[in-house]
């Protein structure tokens, strides 16, 4: 059973990385506009590393704090409501106030691996992985960190920053192999006419997945794991 | 919110080609003097309606003295940017403004059939804001609409240097100013951009006390109008080089770069050539080193005439001048249209080499001491002025006003407002379709002209022609 649920957190990381990939969003219209712009074959492959870059930097940067935290702090389960409750009002903020982040704007187009992490940032993507990487994080723990030793304590660090770059490479992976899907096949099959025809306004299925993975962290922390 | 882009916001050039021809046109109405109101004429261009070619709607402003000049759109193609991805704007509103009153007009044109008013921005918030006034140019870019302005602050517009502002493209409140550093720019016009390279160019006319009252002939003959255009690091919102055409070319106006945002040229049109009277088009470019460079590819010779027969500011001169005063460029970077306002001519020239444009074909119409004719037998006072082109570019529509104070220098004892068409065809060839000609309402001049779903002059495309 324990088993079958860690499986399922891990698909949770991976399914949330296709669902950031193909949603416009997160930057696949730029590796198009890269490689039709360029006209070189090395265009959309840099762009869309560039892109994996900086979405993979925004979210190893809003999981390693709660790494440090869960090290620091003694209370597990207040820490995974708390970030379960962070989640619901990032959810709520972007239901709420529907403007496009302006900074986004002000990005030099080159620059690929800013806009990458900005716009991931302003989004809460990173935020949307907290509650299944903590999901994860107590899969690992052998009881309450405060039960063990000083060793023992580190040990569980290390295995939690391991885990944080798992969670946030795996994720990135999946991110960019859907977008690099969708970019490529806009790109060789479709035609431009496919950006304007995909590009769906996902702002409040967006807004409201995130509430739904708060919920989830804040029932996954009393209910164990 | 929507949950599909706006069927009109198109990813290049080439697909806004390919995409439904336009049903309406707006054109803007200006009183013949300010005791007049001004308006937006709706004008119906579906081919199977029975007033196809007529005014069908229009709506009026409660206000006087506004002198409604150029205006554009708050969406564009340029909210498909990968970038700012804000797709899901509509194209729906015409931001106009009054350049005398510094007054600004939102019209909401959904229906075009029933536009409105949306929303009015007095005077006094741009001037608070922004310490500009005259606002003029739009266009909708990185984090809002773009409004030029053709005046800086006090009564007379000359307290500090015009500029260019940001409004909100949802709520149309006004942001401020975007420059953060103008280097030597100190006169403002007209203002475009690749969004993609990152660049903006602006151009000069002059200032206010050089334009309200009329042009002031010991200005114009010691080159004090604008002579300059700048280049902008768009985003950082720099002045990266100031490049002066030459003294003696004076108003450096309309800017028009390459809609294919994989090229960087583009051309800007100057009115006169104070040394031989001509007419120039600049074409302007990028080089490897990143330099902007620019070279006179057009010019068009004034035309000698009995100073009996011209206006009081001529008739020192013995000769008409050409009078560029608008220039528009077709969504293929083939054809530039160029108007001739004094000598009453709009030539089409083929600029399929931007450096070596040649001269494709030219209509007649009104014109200084000449007065064509339309095809149709009607007068076409003044002479062709705003031109727009439609996005597939097979026409090609203008008005005939300039300005209110320089209709009547140029032009004294004519009055009125008309809307021509030429077409073009498969060909390039380019004539005068004689069964389109509107009179505007009495009283009322006629200026810039804006297509339903976008034409060539306002949309910025963030992907090239693939």
């Amino acid at each position: 059973m324990e088993d079958l649920s860690l499986t399922a957190l891990w698909w949770a990381v991976i399914f949330s990385g296709l669902y950031h990939g193909i949603n416009p969003g997160m930057g696949w219209p730029l590796a198009v506009s890269a490689a039709l712009m360029e006209r070189k074959h090395g265009a959309m492959p840099k762009a869309l590393v560039m892109l994996a870059l900086g979405h993979f930097i925004a979210m190893i940067s809003i999981l390693l704090p709660f790494t440090l935290m869960i090290f620091l702090v003694e209370r597990e389960i207040e820490i995974r409501v708390g970030a379960g409750a962070l989640v619901i009002m990032m959810g709520i903020y972007l239901l709420i106030n529907r403007g496009h982040p302006r900074i986004l704007a002000r990005v030099h187009p080159a620059r690929l691996v800013l806009w990458s992490f900005l716009a991931a940032m302003a989004h809460g993507a990173g935020l949307m992985l907290v509650p299944i990487y903590l999901g994860i994080c107590g899969h690992l723990e052998p009881g309450s960190v405060s039960a063990t030793g000083h060793a023992a304590a580190q040990s569980l660090m290390s295995n939690n920053i391991t885990a944080a770059f798992m969670v946030a490479t795996a994720h990135t992976l999946a991110m960019t192999g859907a977008g690099a899907a969708v970019a490529v096949i806009a790109y060789y099959w479709f035609g431009l006419k496919f950006i304007v025809r995909s590009w769906f306004n996902l702002d409040i299925l967006w807004a409201i997945s995130l509430t739904l993975v708060g919920t989830f962290g804040i029932y996954s922390a009393y209910s164990g794991h | 919110m929507k949950i599909r882009p706006d069927p009109t916001f198109h990813a290049s050039p080439k697909l806004a080609m390919e995409a439904p021809v336009e049903n309406f046109a707006f054109t803007v109405m200006l009183g013949k003097d300010a005791s007049q109101h001004d308006g937006l004429a709706v004008v119906d261009l579906r081919a199977d309606s029975e007033a196809y070619g007529e005014i069908v709607h229009t709506v009026m402003t409660p206000t006087t003295g506004d002198e409604f000049h150029h205006f554009g759109w708050n969406a564009c193609s340029s909210a498909l940017s990968p970038l700012s991805g804000h797709a899901f704007m509509e194209r729906r509103y015409l931001i106009v403004p009054g350049i005398r009153s510094s007054r600004i007009y939102i019209f909401d044109v959904k229906e075009p059939l029933k536009a409105k008013i949306h929303k009015v921005i007095e005077p006094e918030e741009v001037f608070e804001k922004t310490g500009y006034s005259r606002p003029h140019t739009i266009h909708c870019g990185p984090e809002g609409i773009y409004v030029s302005t053709l005046g800086g602050g006090g009564a007379d517009g000359t307290d500090g240097p015009p500029g260019i502002f940001i409004m909100d493209c949802e709520t149309f409140e006004i942001i401020g100013r975007y420059e953060m550093d103008r280097g030597k720019q100190d006169k403002h016009y007209d203002f475009w951009w690749n969004l993609p390279q990152d660049y903006m160019v602006s151009s000069e006319w002059g200032l206010p006390p050089q334009f309200e009252g009329g042009v002031v002939p010991e200005d114009l003959l010691s080159n004090k109008y604008g002579h300059s255009i700048h280049f902008w690091d768009l985003r950082a919102r720099k002045n990266v080089q100031t490049m002066d055409f030459g003294e003696q070319y004076q108003m450096a106006l309309e800017i028009r770069p390459a809609h294919d945002p994989t090229k960087s040229y583009g051309f800007c049109g100057v009115v006169v050539d104070t040394a031989n009277l001509q007419g120039a088009i600049f074409t302007w470019w990028r080089d490897k080193d990143g330099k902007w460079k620019s070279k006179k590819t057009i010019t068009i010779d004034p035309r000698p005439e009995d100073p009996e027969n011209l206006p009081e500011l001529l008739k020192g001169f013995s000769a008409v001048p050409p009078l560029v005063t608008d220039i528009d460029l077709s969504l293929d970077d083939k054809y530039l249209y160029v108007a001739c306002w004094g000598l009453g001519e709009m030539h089409q020239y083929d600029v399929s080499d931007p450096m070596n444009p040649v001269l494709n074909g030219k209509i007649e119409l009104g014109g200084i001491a000449r007065e064509t004719k339309h095809a149709n037998g009607k007068a076409f006072v003044y002479g062709p002025q705003m031109v727009e082109i439609s996005r597939d570019g097979k026409r090609v529509y203008w008005t005939n006003s300039l300005y209110s104070s320089w209709d009547d220098q140029f032009y004294p004892h004519q009055e009125g407002g008309q809307m021509v068409m030429a077409t073009v065809g498969e060909d390039g060839r380019f004539k005068l379709d004689p069964d389109f000609y509107i009179n505007f309402p009495e009283g009322h001049r006629a200026h810039q002209i804006r297509l339903e779903g976008g034409d060539c002059s306002t949309d910025s495309f963030c992907y090239p022609s693939a």
